[in-house]
């Protein structure tokens, strides 16, 4: 019993981690959307977290090769790996920049919607855990 | 906690947006000061807006690289009676298009509002996070 809820409470958390990641990424293109030559960027959520439940080690971290231990091993310590995607725009502008504020704003909401429900799971699953622990 | 730092990357926007605002301020107030400091007409500015380095999640912030001169032509007004006037009758007036920077200042303000909000967003997600297992 204990084990599935690690194993639920482990699908919560790699998912909360890539949604905050996410909601990083949006709250970037929403802050960039009059920076010129700005890409926007986005993560498939779904593919991502796929990914980090498959490799379900440390989070996807990207390293460099080294060929000697003495090499300072540069890795990109990051929740989203080699997950991030450019964003292909629907109509682009004259500055080259590829924010698009409706979609921006609909993801964000969308994402903010899901890290919350995300959340819930994770309390109704502790709710579950304290009710078959009670004896009454 | 990286919730945190969509609060560094919107209060980013926010101050680059009000920079942004506070030159808008700026031209509007002096769009018809015909003298300065320098003895020449007000000039527009504009800021320039550049993408701070990324972090590791690929997210990044803003920040105004610069306040640039306006390069366009200066307005040429008939008045010879201005004391400012030159010999032919022509007065050197600001380069500042009036609707320019009130589009400018909307812009300015819609995109602050955005920061706004993306700040109270995150704030509920994070005090949603405090909550969990209670």
């Amino acid at each position: 019993m204990i084990n599935k809820l690690d194993k639920e409470l482990n699908f919560h958390h790699h998912a909360l981690a890539l949604r905050v990641g996410r909601q990083e990424l949006l709250s970037s293109n929403v802050a960039n959307a009059d920076t010129p030559n700005f890409k926007a960027k986005d993560i498939d959520f779904a593919s991502a977290l796929n990914e980090k439940l498959r490799l379900n080690s440390s989070f996807g971290k990207v390293t460099l090769n080294t060929t000697s231990p003495t090499h300072i091993n540069a890795g990109a310590n990051s929740v989203l790996g080699d997950n991030i995607l450019y964003r292909i725009p629907l109509q682009p502008s004259v500055d080259g920049n590829t924010v698009d504020m409706d979609m921006e704003r609909t993801r964000f909401a969308d994402n903010a919607l899901k890290y919350d429900a995300s959340i819930s799971f994770i309390n109704n699953e502790f709710r579950n855990i304290m009710l078959a622990m009670q004896e009454r | 906690m990286s919730l945190f730092n969509v609060f560094g990357i919107a209060s980013s926007a926010m101050s680059a947006q009000s920079q942004r605002l506070n030159v808008v301020a700026s031209n509007l107030s002096n769009a018809d000061s015909v003298t300065s400091s320098t003895g020449e007409a007000y000039r527009g500015r504009q800021v320039v807006f550049s993408t701070l380095q990324a972090n590791p999640n690929g997210a990044s912030g803003v920040k105004v690289a610069g306040v640039v001169h306006d390069a366009s032509p200066m307005r040429q007004v008939f008045e010879p009676k201005h004391p400012m006037a030159d010999k032919n009758g022509y007065v050197t007036m600001p380069n500042v298009n009036v609707v320019d920077e009130m589009v400018n200042m909307m812009s300015a303000s819609r995109s602050y509002q955005n920061s706004v909000d993306m700040m109270n967003t995150t704030k509920s997600l994070l005090q949603k996070t405090l909550t969990i297992g209670q």
